[in-house]
């Protein structure tokens, strides 16, 4: 199997912490799968996410994008061919909807066509109807619809690599549970890979091909959720995946970033 | 009174036009001069509150001068005319252009930025694109507050021989013509509600997001 990305040995420390936020991570990831990243705040999650597309750089390691090390690329370049979507969604306020879609395949020169054209069927991947939808604004829309245009907008350039960080965490569970649904529905069309970091282990096994359990910055287990669940490698993964902590984290408010 | 200022247009009408565009032309170049210089130490300032407090420090206490001050303090180094108008009026002008656009920049969510950055758009632009954009309705409202105080201060410009609307005015406390007095002061007044109209529909236009 292809390997969409290689984490070798990927240490990171932020200088005001004095621990390491992620240490020694190393991870296979296959091409195609859906990868979510579990851990409370803190667990280094988010940092190994920020890493790939280097908004971090690591310490020490490094880390392969199809066999590539991405030290070796061009950053600017490197982002282009990942998508990325965030918690607090980031859409440019001032453009349209559609413009906010067209924002990377614009700077990588498609013609007016191409985009227009991959502008609707983004839309209508993610469920808004382009007449409706594509002349607006972010701020006429609500987080739930704000969140489809942030996934519309990160998979228009036709990335191989997806990135989202808790990206479903400030919606309610309504709308959260739709979004997920879609995604497994893109998931499923494009066949990208997907790295998605949660703190809600609902989300995270209901999503995932395979989980990768995280605390303070080591990986505690990466297998498949059913896996993880028959055969907890520690006494951290098993407090996480009992049915109690299930139950008390599902009841517990979202939002909290790591 | 109305007939006596309208006897005096009549009779002085290009002369009248003259004041006018001597006026806009000190104001303009003034206000120029200080979005020039104002921006650019906004956009230099926006990431280093250090700087930032320098630089609006530095200003506000020049703006605490009185114009006619900094008008007559030029004298002897520029002489007299446009020129020492000119400048005492950018130095005028600067603050609220420079703080605005520090402001604006700053203003722009950090979540906009990182995604920016995150799809790969580097940072030309994302300044070109995305910050100043953002910030224009703020650095606009700046312009906008610095045209209006410089077209009032420009009155004063006169009394050091650079011309303008203040020479009707300045004629008429000396002649003691109260119809050239009111003349003065209205037609100032209406540039500055002038200016203050086409630029707040310039902001306007560039708010169109923020209400749709």
């Amino acid at each position: 199997m292809n390997l969409a990305l290689e984490f070798k040995s990927v240490r990171k420390r932020f200088a005001k912490t004095g621990y390491d936020a992620v240490s020694d991570v190393s991870i296979d990831i296959c091409d195609g799968e859906i990868v979510t990243i579990l851990g409370t705040s803190g667990c280094g999650k988010t940092t190994l996410l920020k890493m790939v597309n280097r908004l971090y750089e690591p310490d020490s390691g490094e880390i392969l994008f199809y066999g590539h090390p991405i030290k070796d690329m061009n950053p600017i370049d490197l982002r282009r061919k990942i998508g990325y979507v965030i918690q607090q969604v980031g859409l440019f306020p001032h453009m349209t909807i559609a413009e906010n879609i067209a924002t990377v395949p614009k700077i990588l020169g498609w013609d007016r066509q191409r985009i227009a054209d991959r502008v609707q069927e983004m839309l209508e991947l993610v469920a808004l109807p382009p007449a409706e939808f594509s002349k607006r604004y972010p701020q006429q829309l609500s987080g739930g619809q704000q969140q489809r245009v942030g996934l519309a907008r990160a998979i228009a350039a036709d990335p191989a690599l997806m990135l989202l960080d808790e990206p479903f965490g400030a919606i309610d569970a309504i709308t959260r549970r739709n979004l997920q649904g879609e995604l497994l529905k893109i998931h499923r069309r494009f066949g990208k890979t997907f790295l998605f970091v949660t703190h809600d282990i609902h989300e995270a096994f209901q999503l995932a091909s395979r989980v990768l359990i995280m605390d303070k910055g080591k990986v505690q287990q990466f297998a498949t959720p059913s896996e993880i669940r028959s055969n907890p490698v520690n006494e951290f993964v098993r407090q996480l995946v009992s049915p109690a902590q299930d139950e008390q984290l599902l009841c517990s408010p979202g939002g909290s970033r790591s | 009174m109305y007939e006596t200022i309208l006897l005096y247009l009549h009779q002085n009408a290009s002369n009248y036009m003259v004041l006018v565009l001597q006026h806009l032309r000190i104001s303009g170049l003034s206000v120029g001069f200080a979005i020039l210089i104002g921006v650019s130490l906004g956009i230099y300032s926006a990431n280093s509150s250090r700087l930032y407090n320098t630089f609006s420090g530095f200003f506000g206490l020049l703006r605490v001068v009185p114009s006619l001050a900094i008008l007559v303090v030029c004298i002897p180094v520029f002489g007299v005319g446009v020129v020492p108008a000119t400048i005492a009026l950018t130095v005028l002008a600067i603050p609220p252009v420079m703080i605005n656009t520090a402001l604006g920049l700053r203003g722009v969510p950090d979540s906009v930025i990182e995604t920016a950055v995150g799809m790969g758009m580097d940072s030309c632009l994302i300044f070109l694109k995305i910050k100043l954009p953002l910030a224009m309705p703020l650095i606009i409202t700046g312009i906008r507050t610095a045209a209006v105080e410089v077209i009032a201060s420009a009155t004063l410009a006169s009394y050091i021989g650079a011309g303008g609307l203040g020479d009707i005015i300045f004629t008429g406390l000396g002649l003691y013509r109260m119809d050239l007095l009111v003349l003065g002061g209205i037609s100032v007044a209406a540039l500055s509600l002038l200016t203050d109209l086409v630029l707040s529909s310039l902001e306007f236009s560039v708010t169109r997001y923020q209400r749709s």
